[in-house]
């Protein structure tokens, strides 16, 4: 039982197709794609928001995603008119993006709020993101992998890779080409530009560091399934 | 005298007449800064709300303007769907089960809409929006009723407000919505949300002569 999305967009098109990339990387998440207007043109309707919203909770909450200002109106009336309070949100974060982090990240089985963080923290430049919290050094296990597939660490990889440690109880960061990035993040991982034949470092602390480790070192060493 | 569920229905088919002739001037006035729909949109929203009440008129006026919140939501789509059915929902909500409505009383319906309107698009005054128009226009009903007017002098008060407010918004750059992304572009331009405010408004206060 996993946080569902619902995309608000004025054009149909644009919200299948995100909700189909992002189902991509999050394939047990319930991502309903909810644009247009009913008669096919561009605009948002505030009754297929609300029917997707219902659809997509199976409990754990919902989390809304908007393109344009319009449609977050609509996603926040819809999330008003619900009986029960507190069962959606609206997620203030870039829709491509965020998106794309709040599925991998319920995919995760991350709760709503967390959810609604990833989606958000998308938004922020690197920098003024929330800082991960740092291995502890005397713990700290590393391993060094040499990418073999394909498209490197891509937006699917990426994704497996951050699936691939979401439940451990361990802080683990990747680091490529001078850049060291928290592998939790989806969207962190895919800015290394790690791409085949790329050396990445893995440093893990924490209980299950080494169960980190192991498993991705087998997602590198299986190329990601491709 | 009061004003009772059915004179709020009949307030609201004027505004649908009223939108309906001004249709086109809407649609223009979007073109320009946004989507060209404000007006088409408005129309079909309106028209269902007087196809609705034609179904059954609901007891009080609360109840009445609800019916017309959830039909304008359902119905009008872009920004007006949510702006108006949020301003529409609140004054409901503002006014609960009173059977009959008193100077007073209509002008704290209209402090609801705009309170809720605000809170919606997050807009302020000078935005070049639809609030410019209304904050000026709940600003002078409430003087009026305060200073013991009718509610047809409560109304033609807001009306004349914000007809002065939507033409404010002519040497302003659009803060908000499509019009927004426009920057220096959009000034020289009636908003089109405050054009629609006040001829609501005008609708309002022919309604209540």
């Amino acid at each position: 039982m996993s946080v569902g999305l619902v995309l608000v967009a004025h054009s149909a098109r644009l919200a299948e197709g995100l909700a189909e990339l992002a189902g991509q990387m999050a394939p047990d998440v319930t991502v309903l794609p909810a644009g247009g207007l009913p008669g096919g043109g561009l605009g948002t309707d505030y009754d297929s928001v609300v029917a997707a919203v219902q659809r997509a909770d199976s409990g754990a909450g919902v989390v809304l995603l908007y393109d344009l200002g319009s449609a977050q109106m609509t996603a926040e009336l819809a999330v008003e008119s619900l009986p029960e309070e507190g069962t959606a949100v609206v997620a203030d974060a870039p829709f491509v993006e965020g998106t794309v982090a709040a599925a991998v990240a319920a995919q995760g089985g991350a709760d709503r709020d967390r959810v609604l963080e990833a989606a958000a923290a998308a938004g922020a430049p690197a920098d003024l993101g929330p800082a991960p919290a740092e291995p502890d050094d005397r713990e700290t296990r590393q391993v060094e992998l040499t990418l073999r597939n394909e498209v490197g660490l891509h937006a699917r990889p990426a994704a497996l890779l951050a699936r691939g440690v979401a439940d451990l109880d361990a802080q683990v960061r990747v680091r490529a080409g001078g850049e060291e990035v928290d592998a939790h993040s989806v969207l962190a991982l895919m800015s290394l530009g790690a791409r085949q034949g790329d050396r990445i470092e893995v440093l893990a602390a924490g209980r299950q560091a080494q169960e980190a480790l192991d498993r991705i070192s087998s997602l590198v060493e299986r190329d990601f399934d491709e | 005298m009061g004003c009772t569920a059915s004179d709020v229905a009949r307030a609201l088919r004027a505004v649908s007449e009223v939108v309906a002739e001004h249709r086109d001037e809407l649609v223009e006035l979007d073109r320009v800064i946004g989507d060209a729909d404000h007006g088409e949109n408005l129309q079909r929203g309106f028209s269902a709300v007087v196809s609705t009440l034609d179904t059954a008129v609901p007891e009080t006026p609360g109840a009445v303007l609800k019916v017309a919140a959830t039909t304008l939501i359902s119905k009008v789509g872009g920004a007006a769907g949510p702006l108006y059915g949020t301003g529409f929902l609140r004054a409901a909500t503002t006014l609960a089960d009173r059977s009959e409505l008193d100077p007073a009383g209509v002008a704290g319906a209209l402090r609801a809409g705009l309170e809720g309107v605000r809170a919606r698009g997050k807009a302020e005054q000078g935005d070049a929006t639809m609030v410019d128009a209304l904050i000026p226009a709940v600003e002078a009903a409430e003087r009026a009723a305060e200073a013991g007017d009718g509610i047809a002098e409560v109304l033609s008060a807001a009306a004349d407000a914000a007809d002065k407010g939507a033409e404010s918004t002519v040497p302003l750059v659009a803060r908000k919505g499509r019009a927004s992304y426009l920057g220096e572009r959009s000034v020289g331009h009636l908003d089109p949300g405050a054009r629609s405010t006040a001829l609501l408004l005008r609708a309002l206060a022919g309604a209540a002569r």
